[in-house]
């Protein structure tokens, strides 16, 4: 950037050095991006779902293996703006591993009878005789797989970028493909096209905040890098109100993306409104990529100045996590309580950003995967439990659910009790770590309320068990569809996952450990 | 005893709500209020607006795409000015990049031509 800006003055040009072999995997899967629309373009419509389903499956997990064979990497490259370590490197690893469960759940027909998750074609009123035509033709909106490979590719690079603006555009390659797969569920198509409309609206508004925050960061400073706003923090140590007033706007931007209280009125509606495989993409893909970001900023940058911004953190994580925990308890919706326990859990992540310590790092990328791998498999089930107008999200319809289908109902049960950090769980490792880390972090208060709400989370995540496995199943009730394979698959290995997250974490927990420095 | 260095801010907060309540309310209170119909149609430029569908309804969707394709050639030029004003400093590197820009841009372009974006009936 800066010997970019230096070129106007003097007339020689720095290069960038860009090490290629460092971002290919978020090359290649904004690139494969690129060559989705293309396929989208000229691809016979016949054959678009599955040439796409073959182009996203083998991008993400070349990827993947590209990611697994960096590991070990600590390099700042693209002229200062990317920085590929420990962190960036696991968090593109859980990006990666959730993003292809996330888009197994995307790729699932089976359960619908009238195809996909996805309106025929989108820009057709709901219920109009142009869509119901589209239906009849079997048509499918396979351009949800372009918007996927974006926002998995700017989710990438919000986790790897080490400068304000490039964090920026990465948020809006995330978020922008995300409010147009918000908005096109076949079924209850009004309530997610206003769920759509919340997201982008309250989204565009949050990054203002950022962008706002990094205008006042960049004045205070003098430049956008990460790491010079340490320097610059240090060289002056005195107060600063523009350093205080970025820090917070840059903080609101980021609470929006994570869903923390006071900024977490539009998650409920959202992952209420949205197609489930995409309320199960962004619920879990999302929040790794904003904590990845926010504690790469807040331990990079502004590290320095903790002692003024932690006290906000403080506030703000008790508030996420009681409101979280408290409101999910008067739920009657699957997909709104689920949506209140992702607020809370975004309350018990950031108190490894209160940490700010290896450890907080560490935990948070533990807790991250653990709490990811929960939701993609607990929005799995929420798929398959339908009635003839499409999934069955009121909590009265699942009652019983376990003497019908026990299989589906344990599992989702196992995702409950992940989430509501029990032992043998994913969960209660990631919480573990995280508390372990606040106290080690002199946040001992805030860990004693985060055990308080823990309490209170058990006890709505253990009511919602109750009403699956040991109440009288309604005469009417709902039906479990079996699902074709992709959405077995992405169940049996969420499944699967938060079990050995739980039992043998330390492999796990010693990579995050490993990988628990950031470079700058 | 020094004030509060969270003072100010406070006082900014307080300055900025009170600001957006009283001009509000003061809008509403002294604002004239003349109605006429010309006020509640679409703003088209100034030119008489497309016939809508009966009952009002939606703007159909093709405003948008050209609004948008508009917006990506604009964004196109914007990044191709500069490159061209210093393409003696910048050197082949550039020039590649560049080229993977405009590379980029025409996929877009391509998609919406395919797609059928650039028929207005």
């Amino acid at each position: 950037m800066n010997s970019l800006l230096a070129a106007g003055t003097s007339p020689e040009f720095a290069l960038p050095s860009i090490e290629y072999r460092l971002i290919s995997p978020i090359l290649l899967v904004l690139g494969m991006a690129v060559i989705s629309v293309l396929v989208e373009a000229f691809v016979p419509r016949a054959h678009r779902r599955v040439v796409q389903l073959v182009l996203t499956f083998s991008t993400l997990i070349v990827a993947l293996i590209l990611v697994v064979m960096l590991a070990g990497q600590r390099a700042v490259t693209a002229a200062g703006s990317l920085a590929v370590d420990g962190p960036a490197l696991f968090m593109q690893g859980t990006l990666l591993v959730l993003a292809l469960m996330a888009a197994l759940l995307v790729a699932e027909r089976g359960v619908d009878p009238a195809g996909d998750a996805f309106a025929a074609r989108a820009n057709a009123l709901p219920g109009s005789i142009d869509e119901r035509e589209f239906t009849k033709r079997g048509w499918l909106t396979t351009e949800v797989w372009c918007l996927f490979l974006f926002s998995v590719g700017g989710m990438m690079l919000f986790v790897t970028g080490t400068d304000l603006l490039i964090l920026f555009v990465a948020l809006e390659i995330m978020s922008l493909p995300l409010y147009l797969l918000a908005g096109i569920a076949r079924r209850r198509r009004l309530l997610s096209q206003e769920a759509a409309m919340k997201y982008f609206l309250l989204g565009a508004f949050s990054s203002g905040f950022f962008l706002y925050g990094s205008a006042l960061l960049y004045g205070f400073a003098g430049t956008v890098d990460l790491g010079g706003i340490a320097d610059a923090i240090t060289a002056n140590a005195g107060q600063n109100g523009l350093l205080i007033a970025g820090t917070a706007l840059i903080a609101v931007g980021l609470f929006f993306k994570v869903a923390a209280v006071p900024f977490h009125q539009w998650a409920p509606d959202v992952y209420q409104g949205s197609p489930t495989a995409i309320t199960a993409f962004m619920a879990s893909c999302v929040k790794v990529a904003a904590f990845g970001a926010m504690l790469r900023i807040m331990y990079v940058a502004l590290g320095g100045v903790r002692w003024d911004w932690r006290p906000m953190f403080w506030v703000i994580a008790i508030l996420t996590m009681f409101v979280g925990s408290i409101i999910a308890l008067t739920q009657t919706d699957v997909k709104r309580m689920l949506a209140y326990s992702s607020v809370a859990h975004a309350g018990f992540l950031l108190i490894a950003v209160v940490a700010t310590n290896e450890e907080g790092l560490a935990g948070a990328m533990f807790y991250l995967l653990a709490y990811g791998v929960a939701t993609i498999g607990g929005f799995g089930v929420i798929t398959l439990v339908r009635d003839s107008t499409g999934e069955a999200t009121h909590l009265s319809s699942w009652a019983g659910l376990g003497k019908r289908s026990p299989w589906v109902a344990g599992a989702f049960a196992v995702f409950l009790l992940s989430f509501a950090g029990i032992p043998l769980t994913a969960g209660f490792i990631g919480k573990f770590a995280v508390f372990e880390a606040g106290v080690a972090g002199g946040a001992g208060w805030l860990v004693v309320a985060a055990v308080l709400a823990s309490a209170i989370a058990v006890f709505f995540y253990g009511r919602v068990i109750v009403i699956l496995l040991f109440s009288v199943p309604a005469a009417d009730g709902p039906t479990v569809v079996v699902p074709s394979s992709f959405t077995a698959f992405a169940i049996a290995a969420g499944l699967s996952l938060t079990v050995v997250l739980g039992i043998i974490p330390q492999p796990f927990l010693d990579l995050a450990e490993k990988a628990s420095i950031f470079v700058r | 005893m020094l004030p509060n260095p969270y003072l100010p801010i406070f006082a900014l907060g307080l300055l900025a709500f009170l600001f957006a309540c009283v001009s509000v309310t003061l809008a509403t209170l002294v604002g004239p209020k003349r109605y006429n119909r010309a006020k509640l149609d679409a703003y088209e430029c100034g030119i008489d607006p497309t016939p809508q569908p009966i009952g009002g309804g939606h703007f159909t969707i093709k405003y948008y795409l050209t609004a948008m394709l508009f917006i990506v050639f604009d964004i196109e030029i914007v990044f191709l000015y500069p490159w061209a004003v210093s393409f003696e400093a910048l050197g082949l590197f550039a020039v590649i990049e560049v080229i993977l820009f405009i590379v980029t841009v025409l996929c877009v372009y391509a998609f919406v031509w395919r797609r059928g974006g650039l028929e207005w009936d």
